[in-house]
């Protein structure tokens, strides 16, 4: 589904990625773990074609197709989504009326017809129903004034809606305490289907006792610089990063 | 010769602003400059009543003593008022029986602006009086308000046809000494709208007055009088557009508003003149507005709603004298202002019955080199016992060399008042559009949620049809702005 070759990459010329491949398989849950700094936020960014990165050499192909010149309103229409670390606050906009165009769009995209706000309210209240999520995220703004815990709801919520094929959630447990990080694991859990493929950014390996991952990948200083199986999690958090950062 | 129109059409969309074309028309213009003599040939071209004359020369008199204002937070080059001509007119026969007479250049103009005058087009469920230049073109639907009483013309036509109306009314809220733009318009205003809604009539449509300026070296003196008589109501647009000049036009207007026991006038402005060149500043009108309502009597209602896109300097307060008892002023607004433009706008509301109360929502957008200012005044009088007021002031900066300002004045002589302000200030950022994109949705419609959303407030207030009009503009006038 997703292959990166030899991605280096940066922003305001400064090359944060130095040359990463990694290749990502429809059923496949990849975590990426390294210390701060290392370029993980950066390759998420990278990823979901954040307009401030710029790809200097490598490629990235999506199902195929290399996402060079992308934009990411195309890339997420194709089907990538990327879970925020910090979503961004957007007074004046309701939440609901946010997720329709979002859907909508896609909706155009697949040359189907756009939902009405009360046929989208039947879907929205069945995806919320089955995350646990009370009616307020309907009415309130785009996570205006939300809780770190509540955005990290909503963004499930989104992922719920949007069925993305490929995931990458960025730093998804930061900023929440341990029911909020079980409650948007479930959600995340009940998502996932063997059709799809999920990328999670993190910086501790708890996220990982209740996401299991198939392959973890260790990032520092813009390089993958190990890739295990699962184990190597366990290792990582036993041990710390400086086993692996010291050559 | 299809072709040929639509290719120039398609051009004219493809640009920042479609409305910048000139109107090749025959004029008829006076020499520049200002003088007795200049107001007298004005008022006998207009064939006027000797009151008029009167009124006229009492504001140039008042004029010639006055300074024009600088403590406004706008900058501009000195203005020449001997270097404008002070009346601009189509040369047209002396009356017109129907608007078969009406040059049809200049029925092509407005139709080309989105306001089809001629019978068949003409918007059914809205009454338009279209002013070209300084002189009324137009006024649709006339007969059919006439038969419910409603007087809706030119405001020369309302000076021959209802002078007791116009000299019973015309300068009682903005005194011809008010200020100096004020006194300028009092002495020099060719034409304008008027509007007269008889006890206990609710105005069948909306009425509509559409301003063009097209002439390169013509001032824009427009006068707007308004008067709902006892329990009536009217609701009432008014929406400009300019030609694009290198040089700047003079648009100094005064409307005046009045409202007598339970009566209600919403006045709502569309304001798209020309703003100069966006990158150099250069050109653009100059909108330096006064209006003004008066509740004079009890229960009445004055509501402003303004949607300020264009002009290179604004300068306008529309404000209400809260007169009659438990009258109610209200003032919504959003001012975008964006390349060089600098807008000084906000309202004033002066209590002076008791149980009076006034809401201001004022919403500001700047983008660019651009610098946008609120400034409002609430005064309460010593009478007014239980005034109340609540006045939001919110500023959302769209980049990072523009500037907002807010300047709120409140003054009180009575200890009963209430007053309640609140201020904000935001950011449309790169990260909020990325997180749109992210979900699939286009910079367009993210720009124009993020907008819509931040003047929802103010647009709820405008009629249907302007409000979706009043959304696109903003969300055309930003979309080069951000990021």
């Amino acid at each position: 589904m997703l292959e990166i070759k030899d991605l280096h990459a940066g922003s305001e010329g400064n090359e944060i990625l130095k040359g990463i491949s990694l290749s990502v398989k429809k059923g496949e849950i990849h975590a990426i773990m390294g210390p701060n700094g290392s370029g993980k936020s950066t390759l998420a960014k990278v990823l979901s074609g954040h307009p401030a990165y710029k790809i200097t050499s490598g490629e990235i192909l999506f199902e195929g197709k290399d996402l060079q010149g992308v934009s990411a309103e195309d890339r997420a229409l194709n089907g990538i989504f990327m879970g925020y670390q910090y979503p961004v606050e957007v007074p004046g906009v309701n939440n609901a009326e946010f997720l329709r165009m979002a859907y909508n769009a896609r909706l155009v995209k697949q040359g189907k017809e756009e939902l009405d706000p009360m046929d989208f309210d039947d879907l929205l209240q069945s995806k919320m129903d089955m995350l646990g999520m009370e009616v307020k995220y309907k009415e309130r703004n785009l996570n205006d004034g939300f809780s770190g815990g509540e955005k990290k709801k909503n963004e499930t919520l989104q992922m719920a809606l949007l069925e993305p094929k490929l995931a990458i959630l960025d730093e998804t447990d930061s900023g929440l305490d341990i029911d909020a990080l079980r409650v948007v694991a479930d959600g995340v859990n009940k998502l996932y289907t063997k059709d799809k493929a999920l990328i999670l950014i993190t910086h501790y390996q708890r996220l990982l006792d209740y996401i299991k991952p198939d392959y973890v990948h260790v990032l520092s200083k813009g390089c993958i610089i190990k890739s295990g199986e699962k184990g190597l999690a366990l290792e990582l958090e036993a041990q710390g990063y400086d086993w692996l950062t010291k050559v | 010769m299809e072709t040929q129109e639509a290719l120039t059409e398609a051009l004219e969309d493809s640009q920042d602003y479609k409305y910048g074309f000139v109107t090749d028309i025959e004029t008829e213009t006076f020499a520049k400059g200002l003088d007795e003599n200049v107001i007298r040939a004005l008022s006998k071209k207009k064939d006027e009543p000797q009151f008029m004359l009167d009124f006229r020369l009492k504001a140039y008199e008042k004029w010639l003593t006055m300074k024009e204002p600088e403590w406004h937070n706008v900058k501009y080059p000195k203005i020449d008022y001997q270097n404008i001509s002070y009346y601009s007119a189509p040369k047209k026969k002396k009356t017109l029986e129907s608007l078969d007479e009406v040059d049809p250049e200049l029925l092509r103009t407005f139709e080309k602006l989105g306001i089809p005058l001629d019978e068949q087009k003409r918007l059914s469920n809205v009454a338009v009086d279209a002013v070209f230049d300084s002189v009324s073109v137009a006024t649709t639907h006339r007969k059919k308000l006439m038969e419910v009483g409603v007087i809706f013309c030119s405001i020369s036509e309302a000076v021959h046809e209802f002078p007791e109306l116009v000299e019973q009314y015309l300068g009682t809220v903005v005194p011809v000494g008010d200020n100096f733009y004020a006194a300028l318009n009092s002495a020099v205003f060719t034409d304008g709208s008027f509007v007269y809604i008889p006890p206990g009539t609710r105005c069948p449509m909306e009425l509509s007055t559409y301003f063009r300026i097209n002439t390169e070296e013509t001032g824009q003196f427009e006068r707007t009088l308004i008067i709902c008589a006892e329990d009536s109501h009217v609701s009432y647009l008014e929406g400009c557009t300019a030609p694009q000049f290198d040089s700047n036009q003079l648009h100094a207007a005064v409307v005046e508003l009045v409202t007598l026991d339970n009566a209600e006038i919403k006045y709502s402005t569309v304001q798209n003149w020309y703003a100069g060149d966006k990158e150099t500043g250069k050109g653009g009108v100059y909108n330096f507005v006064t209006k003004r309502g008066k509740c004079v009597g009890d229960n009445s209602k004055i509501s402003w709603t303004q949607v300020e896109t264009g002009s290179s300097i604004t300068w306008k307060y529309p404000s209400c004298i809260l007169q009659g008892d438990n009258s109610v002023g209200e003032f919504y607004s959003v001012a975008l202002t964006n390349g060089h433009m600098q807008a000084d706008t906000g309202t004033k509301m002066i209590h002076i019955g008791k149980n009076t109360r006034s809401s201001i929502i004022s919403k500001g957008i700047s983008a660019d080199k651009s610098s946008n200012t609120y400034r409002g005044q609430v005064k309460v009088g010593k009478n007014a016992s239980g005034a109340r007021n609540y006045s939001q002031c919110d500023s959302m900066l769209v980049g990072d060399k523009c500037s907002a300002h807010t300047f709120p004045y409140i003054e009180s002589s009575n200890s009963t008042m209430q007053v309640e302000h609140e201020a904000s200030t935001s950011k449309i950022s790169e990260e909020q559009l990325f997180y749109f994109e992210q979900r699939g949705i286009s910079r367009e419609n993210a720009i124009t949620a993020v907008i819509n959303g931040f003047c929802k407030d103010v647009f709820k207030q405008l009629p249907m049809e302007f409000a979706v009009e009043a959304q696109k503009l903003l969300a055309l006038k930003l979309e080069d702005s951000v990021g």
